[in-house]
């Protein structure tokens, strides 16, 4: 029959039955953002929260992505204990600090340190955008500052995983001077001779894209990550220009030669040991 | 048409007060010298008054005057036989950052910086003085070429921000701004910054990595525009005023918090009540930052840069 060909057109919703709602325990299943699809938990925590489905790639915490990375137990953390002073008695932010604080475990969004990587040694700093959407202050500026500076005494390599909304407003200036701070840090490692390598994950924009995460040797993305200099609505609504979908997305970026690679989760972990096997003592394999 | 800022206007009335007395004493025969006299003597009280407690959304206002000098503006009074230069060779040439070699005092020295148009027609050309990526990329091409040749460089802070736009997306603003950032920290010769107008956010930045930086008396530098920190905020952008308040974005906030090195004055009424007080003022300041820089060696230079900006910011620890 012709009608068979279109879809018949509910005529009531459906709303889960309160059993139904009852029935499954709390964060037992969960339901990728690009394509929809409910998985249990564990099935796309062990896929390292990528949709074994669509391939979506849900952003990691910062201690997701420190496991997912590093030989067992290798990894020592920097600098834990510093947190904000509220430089400018912003009203209101240590609250919202603390709150973040509880809510992630973590004293800032961004942990620090050292550990080994397919057996080579390499210091780290990834964020968290969880907390305080990953923003930049004194804390995360002084931070990473020491990490650079450390892997330069120590002469190790340095990697940073990138996710921020970009600087910290309650900070205000002290915040956007973190950008010269770890840019200042980088150039003195830098012609050391360290080597850096930058993974911008979801989502990398403002003054931490505009500073340290477009500043490694190599710069990498995950797919589908956003990364931008200025937010996209601002842009909509100064230029009235008209933005292709895929606008500011790790795939945006490479096609306009921004990026060296967009990397895969599931190959990240590869692709970094080789880089820095092929940086050790020359390159050349034992 | 000059333009009048709101706290402006009593003292502007009171102008129009004593113009008035004056043309009528000058008209008929009533001596009214001693009216004057006290009402100037008023006037005088009340420009200090006003001008005296700029509060931090008035010093915005001042910042971004229409008739507030530029970069060009201070060119032309600083140095001599300015040789402008152009484009990155890669893209083209943005005209919202000027560059080029000059003389200063009998020495060559290269001038980067941020350039606002003083009419419509201008600032379409200029961008409004918001550098594309080719911007920046001109203006590190014109420092290396300083370091190259061992001139010293000086900058001029003037922008609301990097462009904001597709285009530059795509090129790569970010990139462009960080890797200035980091060029500048390496760069061999000294480097001299100074805050002319408004210091907007990243943009402003990427010609901002000095040896000393300074800003004149009613110039901000901020994390972001007061009207875009109250949106982001507390989603009102007409909650600016309060912003610029607890951002601390003024020339007396940032020398508090140990960014900037010094506030250079500006005459009465703001820097474009008399450009060449004005420009006296940068002048004292650049010479004798010169002098002191030039003693150092580049070890020496470096190191201060990297310990300049490592002691900024502040954090507990357990």
């Amino acid at each position: 029959m012709l009608k068979d060909l279109f879809n018949k057109k509910k005529k009531y919703a459906s709303i889960p039955s309160e059993q139904s709602k009852v029935d499954i325990p709390e964060g037992l299943m969960k339901k990728c953002d690009n394509c929809y699809k409910i998985f249990y938990r564990k099935e796309m925590n062990n896929n390292l929260n990528v949709c074994p489905n669509c391939g979506h790639h849900h952003q990691l915490n910062a201690w997701e992505r420190i496991d997912s990375l590093f030989d067992k137990d290798t990894f020592v953390e920097w600098d834990k204990g510093m947190i904000t002073s509220n430089p400018l008695d912003f009203p209101g932010y240590e609250e919202k600090m603390e709150n973040d604080r509880k809510k992630t475990g973590l004293n800032e969004g961004v942990v620090s340190g050292k550990g080994f990587l397919n057996g080579q040694e390499t210091a780290f700093a990834v964020m968290d955008s969880r907390f305080r959407m990953g923003s930049m202050g004194s804390v995360m500026g002084e931070k990473i500052a020491r990490a650079v500076e450390n892997a330069r005494k120590e002469s190790l390599p340095f990697i940073i995983f990138t996710a921020s909304g970009g600087a910290r407003m309650q900070e205000g200036v002290l915040s956007l001077m973190q950008m010269s701070k770890t840019s200042v840090a980088i150039k003195r490692f830098s012609d050391a001779g360290g080597l850096m390598i930058s993974v911008m994950t979801h989502p990398t924009t403002g003054g931490v894209s505009a500073s340290f995460a477009s500043l490694g040797d190599y710069n990498f993305a995950e797919p589908g990550a956003l990364i931008g200099f200025a937010g996209r609505r601002i842009i909509e609504q100064t230029t009235r220009e008209k933005l292709p979908d895929d606008f500011q997305t790790a795939e945006f970026l490479f096609k306009h030669g921004q990026l060296d690679q967009v990397i895969h989760r599931h190959d990240l972990k590869n692709v970094l040991g080789t880089l820095l096997k092929m940086h050790q003592k020359g390159g050349n394999p034992e | 048409m000059k333009q009048i800022l709101e706290f402006e206007k009593p003292i502007v009335n009171l102008k129009e007060k004593i113009a008035e007395l004056k043309k009528f004493t000058g008209e008929s025969d009533i001596d009214l010298s001693e009216e004057i006299t006290t009402l100037e003597k008023r006037l005088a009280d009340l420009e200090d008054d006003i001008y005296g407690n700029l509060k931090p959304w008035q010093r915005v206002q001042m910042a971004r005057h229409q008739e507030r000098p530029t970069t060009l503006d201070y060119i032309a009074e600083l140095f001599t036989d300015f040789l402008e230069f152009h484009g990155d060779r890669n893209f083209g040439d943005d005209e919202a950052i000027v560059s080029g070699i000059a003389y200063y005092k009998g020495v060559p020295v290269t001038v980067i910086g941020h350039q606002r148009g003083k009419n419509t027609k201008e600032n379409i050309r200029r961008n409004f003085g918001m550098p594309h990526p080719e911007g920046y990329r001109k203006a590190l091409r014109h420092m290396k070429q300083a370091d190259k040749f061992n001139r010293p460089i000086i900058c001029f802070i003037d922008t609301k921000g990097a462009d904001p736009g597709k285009e530059s997306e795509e090129r790569g603003q970010s990139e462009a701004i960080a890797r200035n950032l980091m060029e500048m920290a390496g760069l061999k010769v000294p480097i001299v910054c100074i805050v002319i107008g408004e210091g907007g956010s990243g943009g402003a930045l990427a010609l901002g990595v000095g040896d000393l930086i300074f800003m004149l008396e009613n110039s901000t530098y901020s994390v972001i525009s007061p009207e875009g920190a109250a949106a982001l905020l507390w989603k009102d952008s007409g909650l600016a005023q309060k912003a610029a308040e607890s951002m601390k974005i003024t020339a007396p906030d940032l020398f508090e918090l140990g960014i900037i090195d010094e506030i250079i004055a500006e005459p009465k009424g703001g820097a474009h009540r008399n450009i060449k007080q004005q420009a006296e003022n940068i002048d004292k300041v650049i010479e004798k930052s010169l002098v002191e820089l030039n003693k150092l060696s580049v070890d020496e230079l470096l190191e201060k840069r990297w310990e300049k900006y490592k002691q900024i910011g502040d954090y507990k620890e357990h």
